[in-house]
């Protein structure tokens, strides 16, 4: 089966690197789903999203992205983040109360309730 | 004579006791360099893909973003001055202030204002103390700065510049601040452990690197010089090059590139605020081993100073025992 490599970075790390089968992920636009010799892309992810690898082992690694951009070559694909984090990085306690903080003040609400939303997407429980 | 022993060993104690926080700090800093140069290796991958990103947007998208268009008259200019939050560290802070004071000099010079943005307590502090007034400032993250403090400091920086001179920003309200037309960046470069130095940079409007235009060079200057052969290399090398024009964007260039423009600020101010705290942890480590070393001279000398007085003492003390036997024996004999 074709590879890919794959390379998630966040401004303070490299999160994950390897060769994978497939990337999932969702665009300002719409979700994107990228195999091995994908025409050369460049998109800008949601604001709060969650990415999916499948990795070529086949495994697969749940990531939540915050403010994130999408690099694609046929062989290579990139996703650059503000804030990365792994699913089994995600304290799911701490994401929920900040959904609830969210949910409870009335301003700025929405942007931390996507993110929060993300998180525990990402982590599956939810 | 008691008295002065009593002293010098206070004295003594004392400066022992200095000597092992000045100790304690040195290793803490040669441990905080170790661990932001550290980080700044992590952060590498992030800046490099930003970077290719941008110059294969750039060829795609209209550089008429704010952020990249000089401005004919530029009124006021934004300076953030990185400095530390904790003294302790030498020289560090009176070289990014002396900066600081330069490039503003400069600046209204040129006729623009400048305008203060801070961050560390100790140029807070420096500015207050001249009561010169500073726009915003934040604290508390010198010596370990995290991705979310430098994003801050961006966002607000770019919406100062992004409206400027002439607007407000958080729109006409009376709470807004009035805007900047260029952003320039005082922080310490980490060259390394022995040599950090003050750099004054602009930040905005930002001169964009073109990494893609270097392969072009290349692959030019081979046709001239290689003759035949070298047209077919350049060929080649075209060929290979060729996907980067069939590139999809989502959304579309422009908003792509209007997007990414503002995180690579926050990327770069990221940046500099990890060198400047590794410079700093370098500049205290190496203060603190200078009054660790001073500290040892010091308990050295006083230690000898004390032993002697302790003998003069003891001899003092043995000639009255000695006069006074002296004494006694011709008191009796006389008798």
């Amino acid at each position: 089966m074709a590879e890919m490599t794959v390379d998630l970075v966040s401004v303070e790390r490299k999160i994950w690197t390897g060769s994978s089968t497939f990337v999932l992920a969702r665009t300002t636009v719409g979700e994107i789903g990228v195999l091995p010799g994908h025409e050369p892309t460049l998109a800008q992810l949601e604001e709060a999203g969650v990415v999916r690898i499948d990795a070529a082992d086949g495994t697969s690694t749940t990531v939540a992205v915050h403010g994130g951009f999408l690099s694609v070559t046929p062989d290579h694909v990139s996703i650059l983040a503000e804030f990365a984090e792994l699913s089994e990085e995600i304290d799911v306690d701490r994401a929920r109360s900040a959904l609830d903080r969210a949910d409870a003040s009335e301003d700025s609400g929405a942007a931390a309730r996507a993110r929060a939303e993300a998180r525990l997407r990402a982590a599956g429980a939810q | 004579m008691a008295a002065q022993i009593r002293v010098l060993r206070r004295r003594i104690r004392s400066t022992q006791s200095i000597k092992k926080i000045t100790r304690a700090m040195e290793l803490i800093a040669t441990s905080r360099i170790a661990k932001a140069r550290a980080r700044v290796q992590q952060s590498r991958p992030y800046a490099e893909l930003m970077t290719s990103v941008l110059s294969e947007l750039a060829s795609n998208a209209a550089l008429d973003h704010p952020l990249l268009v000089e401005r004919p008259e530029a009124k006021r200019a934004a300076i953030l001055v990185v400095t530390s939050d904790r003294g302790q560290c030498g020289g560090y802070n009176a070289n990014v202030l002396k900066e600081a004071e330069q490039l503003r000099s400069l600046l209204r010079e040129q006729g623009k204002e400048p305008v203060l943005y801070v961050i560390g307590r100790k140029g807070v502090s420096y500015f207050r103390f001249r009561k010169q007034a500073v726009q915003e400032s934040w604290t508390g993250f010198s010596e370990q700065p995290e991705y979310v403090h430098a994003a801050e400091v961006a966002r607000t920086l770019v919406e100062a510049f992004m409206v400027g001179s002439d607007g407000r920003t958080g729109g006409d309200g009376e709470d807004g601040v009035q805007g900047v037309d260029e952003l320039h960046l005082v922080y310490t470069q980490f060259r390394n452990m022995v040599s950090q130095t003050p750099q004054a940079r602009r930040m905005a409007p930002m001169e964009v690197e073109y990494v893609g235009s270097e392969s072009a060079l290349d692959a030019d200057s081979e046709t001239t010089t290689g003759g035949a052969s070298g047209v077919t290399a350049a060929e080649v090398r075209e060929q290979s090059s060729g996907p980067k024009a069939l590139y999809e964007f989502e959304p579309d260039a422009d908003a792509l590139f209007d997007a990414l423009i503002p995180k690579y600020v926050g990327a770069r101010l990221f940046a500099a605020l990890l060198d400047s705290a590794a410079s700093e942890s370098a500049n205290r480590q190496r203060a603190m081993k200078a009054a660790t070393d001073n500290a040892n001279e010091l308990i050295r000398t006083l230690t000898l100073e004390a032993n002697q007085a302790r003998q003069a003492q003891i001899t003092q003390e043995i000639s009255e025992i000695v006069g006074g036997a002296d004494a006694l024996v011709t008191a009796g004999s006389e008798s």
